[in-house]
């Protein structure tokens, strides 16, 4: 399946490649030049390229292109999907995946790499068991690793491929035995120039933290399940048990996982929890614009909107803006257009506003099209949708675990037309 | 940090190494490399020590700066030998790092490699799995052909391990032995064989992987597997699963039928196809049919789904919530290539859901989406605002996104789709404003509503300001006026004057051609344009010249007056052209209507040549027939055959033995895999407790149950059905009777709950004998095979129905179907009192569909339904039998005239029933008559042409009419909410007449049943574009309650909201003197509420009000029932 795998860094060097049937050479990348240099964009790059011999799929993550090199017929996003699991990996390991670190951690990227994969075909990607087989570099072992010349690999064997779950290890061990759940909810939402919305759905994940002892089983359960439109799992969850009692049931891996994601059925009216006042007009003949932009909460259910960030890319005939906030920073960038103006929390009884002028190229006409806003903004102890977890049990194990639910709301894709 | 400091240090010296490196290749021999080569030498050098010395510390060190070698890519085979006597090192991580440059290298240094292989043969026999299996997966890796037999005897031994853990290394390595040696292919298929009957989840994807790499075609090795592989598949890690569904689904297409068989038929238009879901009286009768010509229509056979088919789309289903992308993806297209028409629809939502992911999987899902919406439309139809476009994205999204949209695009949502595209038009992406003004192009060829709309949108983009939008206006502007030239000549004007300004060559070229095209239209402007052409013809380009030429050629045929003079102008400039094919042109554009004396036969043609109409151009989407790939493949993405490809068979004329599946052992599947399961989880007692019974099989879903009971359900009809219809229909009328003296609280729940427990036992009494009848099938004889037919035509009905079941709505409307019976008598008793005999005597006309029909379906779908009923909340089944208002007179339309029909008359009405077969069906209500005087036979329908997306359900055959005799027959049309007429050929034995139906807007809906708060609510939603209000003068006679009432629903089919409160507690609005009626209803295919207000004011002024979400049934509506009120 995957032959070989380059990595290329934003100025286009392949600074790590790795192959795992015969070697090909790093000049199968020129063909994937030529297309960045054909897509203006770093995003535009074509998933998917042929060249005469083989095909590349790749994929952008923090800047840098994982290219990997199919010889012949393969799902696309079955090669897709690893390369985000191998980069999801890598953060895992590394706490972030760049240059730099990859740069660092060469040995370990390739023992990963060895393990992930055997004949281009996916070996081990739950990160349990790679844990077991390659221990994560840390501050502490990569000292006494490099005063003993000790190793990063696991000293025992792994048990992990044949333990009877095949997600977790066994043996696990806890002083405190905590399970931390995240209901995180986004709002996805395009309101048109008017304030009215066009598309607004929910979508939601319950990331875990868990660590207990030994083999615990829990059940967790929602007040409101019905609310759950479209779910998939992480594959612990017993599916029968979802379906016949909207229950989730399930043996946790050891450690953070994403336990379910979400979407919240869209016969439920989407509350949006900003309104955003426009006025954003350029006039014909003149070289300025005028710029008013004010924020306000709208159905927060009582909470503070935080971590307010606004975003917008103004016409290329935009050369400047003078701009007032009445409180926060904004920034414009000349080069790209872009416009950012950080809120921070929406007061209510003040409600934050930029206003002022942009200047236009002079002699230019005025620009036909109108920026887009985008918004991100957190609401603390909040889902959004309502949805409430009722209990979490646990079987299986005789200790009394600490358990601790957290809600949050965020802007997904919030967009603003002007 | 010293780490750091470590690396850093080595950096430099690396940046050293990787000079030399680089240079070394190429210019070795010249002597400023030597330099550096030598340097290079003392590295490897000083690393070679590393590695001869003690200390384990020392080689790992050594090891580790190798391995950051290779991975730069540089070259580090010359430390070979050095490194390959540490092999047998001690040290875990020195092994590995070790192993990692022998996979690498060994090709290169054959005969060093070979070192190391003693080493691993001992390895292979280690008692710790984990290094065996390692030294399984080296070994293979080590492409040196020598060692072939070596492999060979090992992967054969790991095959046999006892550690399913080895046994899938071995599996990978088949795959390896046979990319080094592709001669050894029969022996690996033994292997594979072998593995294939391996019980062990972990074993299963990578064996499946190696038979796809080495013997796809071996389909024959699959049989006895395949009912394993489909049970343990959701056990299967997520990578495995992928290639099992993708290998399954080319199996399936080879074993089994077309499930979607006899909707092909039927879209092809064989006529005389029935099909027969609902009543099990005729199928009986067909197969008395069959059997006496069961050969010559062995096509036409009602499709049996063979139940290894329903396994596999069963166990399938729940993967579609995997996390994994490529998961889903992979069960989405197996859904769209193997299950039946209206089981698709499933993976739609899991798909969208895709959409929130990495751009990268968004882009080949929604690639796959763009070919699926070309089949499939009304799938993705209520998932439209997720491809809306946010300005975000990145292009390539954008345009594929654009892509979905306008193939969704149809008559009920364009105006939607239409808005968002204008504001698209706005956005500053400019390659994305092109393929916006192109989909707004193929929106309107094919939509002919809005093809002005569309026309004028892109006029007024000709004004804007950005060149190339403009260009592409003319572009798609130019094809749309070929649709309908004459009607657009001011158009064509406004175009020609944009010569002056637009500079873009293919849009002046459009332009240009449209102007000789319709010169006729524009016969002042076309000579005027030429000659500002001829003026510039020489700093044009080509393409642009080319047409010059063409417009001279064009304008000289039709106005030679004027512009002969011009036309020998620009044909002597084209001439001398640079370019060979312009003065090609010219010369034979000259020679064809420059009249010489030696002119050629063909100038008489001349005019013929070039004026010759043209057919409009189809602009069609290019993911058109794309799904002759499998979906999901990478062929499909790149729309071309890539290395590997497996073809994705036909599917087969007549099913192959499914006995080639059978097992010997009988049970071992569900046993073995059950055992397990519970061995996997024997702490848990709840799983055992609630599910032990079935085990895995199991992990189907809520289907299966429905779908044994539908079965079960269908079985008790035609068991009640062969006891005889008549009893069968007393015992309706007599549950009826009960029904009245009851209060109807109880009727409702008294109902449904009967059949349930029939259905439950009987369900269990089928359980109990499906276990035996397994079994049985195993000695299989083929007079069995019949009882096997019969079985699975019950099940072949149950899908469309589970399928229906999934939304509320329906089921709603489906217990509706199931009561209509009983509340339409009480209805008739409360229009006796209300209206007196004119209605009754209305209904009994009507008490239509010959009941030999409809009895049973409604049986079928009581009990069917009864399981569902349960579900619903009290209070909305008391409720429901309000929605059935008193329909008025139904209006009678000529389907058929007497004399046209040649004696034969047909009149249909729209029934206003629920269609039961198919619930987004209208019921329409045939009605023959035979005036003739001779008998006539086979009256049945034909070459139903139809819009896209409707559908119809044929009436049975009648197969004899009487001379002076009346029958009547129902058919189904799913009219999409449109008001476009079904046409077809009305046939008998002799004749055959073309007919059509066209449905008024009132009948595209049923009536909801809504409180008023719930319709005010409702109402609040559907403001804006989506409310329409028109103020009439009432009719004189329908002033009072009861005539505004009727008339309205007799316009259109809607239920009345009771609206009594309004007067008692609401505050007035409007003053209680002038009563406000409401009513409510959904349209019958897409569900959109209809809510309708009349406010009467005084002196018989009204105001109407219609609330729709599609507008275009909202305008209609209005003006149905303006119509009705003021006449």
């Amino acid at each position: 399946m995957i032959h070989s795998l380059f990595l290329i860094n934003a100025s286009g060097d392949i600074f790590l490649e790795k192959h795992w049937k015969s070697v090909v050479s790093r000049s199968v990348c020129d063909y994937f030049f030529e297309a960045q240099e054909r897509a203006t964009e770093p995003e535009n790059v074509p998933p998917v390229i042929p060249t005469p011999h083989h095909y590349l799929i790749s994929v952008l993550r923090h800047r840098i292109y994982f290219v990997a090199v199919i010889q012949s017929e393969v799902p696309p996003l079955f090669v897709i999907e690893f390369l985000h699991r191998v980069v999801d990996t890598f953060q895992d390991y590394f706490g972030v995946c760049t240059e730099a670190a990859i740069k660092d951690n060469v040995v370990v990227v390739y023992e990963l790499l060895e393990e992930m994969l055997d004949n281009g075909f996916p070996l081990a990607t739950e990160s349990n068991i790679l844990k077991e087989l390659i221990k994560p570099p840390t501050i502490l072992r990569t000292m006494v690793n490099t005063i003993t010349g000790s190793t990063n690999v696991g000293e025992q064997l792994p048990t992990g491929q044949l333990s009877v779950v095949p997600w977790r290890r066994t043996g696990v061990k806890y002083t405190n035995n905590e399970a931390y759940f995240d209901v995180v909810e986004e709002i996805d939402a395009i309101i048109d120039k008017s304030g009215s919305t066009i598309t607004a759905e929910i979508q939601g994940v319950i990331d875990a933290c868990v660590k207990l002892t030994g083999m615990p089983d829990l059940t967790l359960s929602f007040m409101n399940p019905r609310l759950l439109d479209d779910v998939s799992f992480h594959p612990c969850v017993r599916f029968k048990r979802w379906e016949a009692e909207r229950i989730l049931s399930f043996i946790p891996p050891d450690g953070n996982f994403r336990l379910l994601s979400y979407h919240v059925s869209s016969q439920n009216l989407v509350a949006i929890p900003v309104y955003v006042k426009h006025n954003i007009t350029f006039r014909e003949g003149s070289s300025q614009g005028r710029f008013d932009l004010t924020l306000g909460p709208k159905q927060t259910m009582g909470k503070a909107v935080e971590a307010v960030l606004v975003s917008s890319q103004l016409p290329r005939g935009v050369l400047n803006a003078n701009l007032n906030p009445s409180q926060g920073t904004y920034t414009f960038d000349p080069v790209t257009k872009l416009l950012t103006w950080d809120v921070g929390k929406i007061n209510p009884q003040k409600l934050p506003n930029l206003k002022g002028t942009m200047n236009l190229q002079a002699g230019a006409s005025k620009p036909d099209e109108n920026p887009t806003i985008n918004i991100q903004f957190k609401i603390q102890q909040m889902a959004i949708s309502g949805l409430k977890v009722n209990r979490l049990d646990m079987y299986g194990e005789k200790y009394k675990p600490f358990k601790g639910i957290k809600y949050m709301t965020k802007a997904g894709k919030f967009q603003v037309r002007t | 940090m010293s780490t750091a400091a470590l690396y850093n240090d080595q950096g430099a010296a690396e940046a050293a190494v990787e000079a030399g490196q680089e240079t070394t290749p190429t210019s070795s021999s010249s002597g400023a490399a030597f330099g550096l080569f030598s340097t290079d030498f003392k590295k490897n050098e000083d690393l070679k020590e590393m590695l001869e010395s003690n200390k384990e510390s020392l080689k790992l060190e050594a090891m580790k700066r190798i391995v950051q070698l290779i991975s730069k890519g540089k070259n580090a085979s010359e430390l070979f030998p050095a490194i390959v006597k540490n092999v047998a090192s001690k040290n875990i991580e020195l092994k590995k790092l070790v192993y990692v440059y022998l996979v690498r290298y060994a090709e290169e240094q054959q005969d060093l490699a070979l070192l190391s292989i003693s080493t691993f043969q001992r390895a292979l026999k280690d008692p710790n799995q984990f290094i065996r299996a390692s030294a399984l997966r080296v070994l293979s890796s080590i492409r040196v052909p020598i060692i072939v037999p070596i492999m060979m005897l090992a992967i054969k031994e790991a095959a046999a391990d006892l550690s399913p853990y080895v046994r899938k290394t071995s599996a990978h390595a088949i795959q390896k032995l046979h990319s080094l040696d592709p001669d050894q292919k029969e022996q690996l298929i033994e292997v594979i064989e072998k593995l294939l009957k391996d019980k062990s989840t972990l074993v299963a994807g990578s064996v499946v992987m190696a038979f796809e790499e080495v013997c796809p075609d071996r389909i024959d090795l699959i049989h006895k597997n395949y009912r394993k592989l489909c049970n343990l598949l959701v056990d299967v890690e997520e990578w495995g699963q992928v290639v099992i569904i993708n290998m399954l689904t080319r199996y399936a297409r080879t074993q089994f039928l077309n499930p979607n068989i006899n909707e092909s038929l039927l879209e092809e238009g064989s006529g005389g196809e029935k099909m027969f879901y609902g009543s099990d009286e005729d199928e009986d009768e067909d197969e008395k049919e069959k059997k006496a010509e069961a050969a010559a229509i062995a096509k036409r056979k009602p499709y049996v789904m063979d139940p290894d088919h329903r396994l596999l789309l069963r166990n399938t289903k729940p993967l579609l919530q995997s996390r994994n992308a490529a998961v889903v993806m992979a069960v989405a297209q197996l859904y769209f290539h193997l299950a039946p028409k209206a089981e698709v629809g499933v993976i739609a939502k899991a798909l969208v859901r895709l959409l929130r992911s990495h751009s990268e999987v968004q882009f080949v899902v929604l690639q796959n989406v763009a070919t699926m919406t070309i089949k499939r439309r009304g799938m993705f139809e209520p998932y439209l605002k997720s491809f809306y476009i946010r300005s975000t994205d990145p292009t390539q999204i954008k345009v594929l996104k654009l892509e979905v949209l306008t193939n969704l695009a149809n008559e009920t949502n364009i105006s939607t789709i239409l808005r968002e595209f204008q504001t698209y038009i706005k956005s500053m992406d400019k390659d994305f404003v092109a393929a916006t003004i192109q989909a707004i192009g193929r929106c309107a060829t094919n939509i002919g509503e809005v093809r002005d709309t569309c026309l004028n949108g892109l006029v007024q983009l000709l004004s804007n300001r950005d060149e190339l939008v403009v260009a592409e206006s003319v572009v798609v502007i130019k094809k749309l006026l070929q649709m309908q030239p004459e009607k657009h000549s001011d158009i064509i004007k406004h175009m020609a004057k944009l010569t002056d300004n637009i500079q873009v060559p293919m849009a002046r070229a459009s332009i240009l051609w449209l102007i000789g095209e319709y010169c006729e239209h524009v016969p002042r402007i076309a000579p005027d344009v030429l000659r500002k052409m001829a003026k510039s013809f020489t700093n044009e380009e080509d393409i642009v010249k080319l047409q010059i030429i063409n417009l001279a050629a064009k304008l000289y045929l039709t106005n030679s007056k004027q512009t002969k003079l011009l036309t020998q102008y620009v044909l002597n400039l084209a001439k001398y052209d640079q370019n060979y094919d312009i003065r090609d042109r010219a010369r034979f554009v000259r020679q064809l209507i420059v009249p010489t004396e030696k002119s050629g036969a063909l100038s008489k043609y001349a005019k013929k040549l070039f004026l010759a109409l043209k057919p409009a151009p189809v602009l069609e989407s290019p993911f058109k027939d794309r799904d002759h790939f499998q979906l999901g493949s990478l062929s499909h993405l790149l729309n071309a055959k890539a290395g590997g490809y497996q073809e994705l068979p036909e599917w087969p004329e007549a099913a192959p033995d499914p006995s080639v599946r059978n097992v010997e052992v009988p049970e071992w599947t569900k046993c073995s895999s059950r055992e397990k399961r519970k061995e996997k989880k024997v702490e848990k007692p709840f799983y055992s407790d609630s599910e032990g019974e079935s085990g895995p099989t199991e992990s189907a879903d809520s289907e299966s149950d429905s779908a044994s009971t539908t079965d079960s359900a269908s079985a008790s009809v035609s068991e009640e059905s062969e006891s005889g219809l008549e009893s069968e229909s007393e015992e309706e009328s007599e549950t009826e009777e009960e029904e009245e003296d009851k209060k109807e609280k109880k009727n409702q729940k008294k109902e449904p709950k009967k059949p349930v427990q029939e259905s439950e036992s009987e369900q269990s009494s089928e359980e109990e004998d499906r276990k035996p009848e397994k079994r049985s099938k195993k000695l299989k004889s083929d007079s069995e095979s019949d009882s096997v037919e019969d079985e699975g035509s019950e099940s072949e009905s149950s899908p469309s129905e589970s399928e229906d079941f999934e939304s509320e709505a329906v089921v709603t409307k489906k217990k509706k179907a199931a009561e209509s019976k009983p509340p339409s008598k009480s209805v008739r008793k409360e229009e006796k009192k209300e209206k007196k005999e004119m209605s009754l005597l209305d209904l009994d006309d009507f008490e239509p569909t010959p009941s030999p029909q409809v009895t049973p379906v409604n049986t079928l779908l009581s009990n069917s339904l009864a399981t569902d009923l349960e579900g619903l909340s009290l209070s909305d089944s008391i409720l429901s039998p309000a929605t059935i208002i008193p329909s008025g007179a139904l209006k009678n339309y000529e389907l058929l005239h007497r004399i046209t029909g040649e004696g034969l008359s047909v009149e249909y009405c729209f029934s206003r029933q629920p269609f039961s077969p198919d619930a987004n069906m209208v019921a329409v209500q045939l009605q023959f008559t035979n005036n003739s005087t001779s008998d006539t036979k086979n009256l049945h329908m034909e070459d139903v042409r139809l819009q896209s997306g409707m559908r119809v359900k044929e009436f049975p055959e009648i197969e004899l009419l009487p001379a002076g005799e009346m029958t009547s027959a129902v058919m189904g049309i799913d009219f999409c909410d449109s008001t476009q007429a079904a046409n077809f050929q009305l046939c008998s034995h002799t004749k055959k007449f073309f007919v059509s139906i066209q449905p008024p807007v009132g009948e595209l809906m049923r009536p909801v049943f809504l409180t008023e708060n719930e319709f005010k609510k409702e109402q609040g939603q559907l403001m804006g574009m989506n409310e329409i209000t028109e103020k009439l003068t009432l009719d004189v006679k329908c002033r009072n309650e009861h005539a505004i009432v009727q008339r309205v629903t007799t316009a259109a089919n809607l239920s009345r909201v009771p609206c009594g409160s309004d007067k008692e507690c609401s505050p007035p609005v409007p003053p209680p003197d002038y009563p406000v009626h409401r009513f409510a209803g959904r349209t019958v295919t897409s569900s959109s509420l209809v809510l309708v207000t009349v406010a009467t004011r005084e002196e018989g002024a009204a105001q109407l009000m219609v609330n729709c979400e599609k507008m275009v049934i909202g305008t209609m509506l209005v003006k149905d029932i303006l119509l009705a009120l003021t006449q």
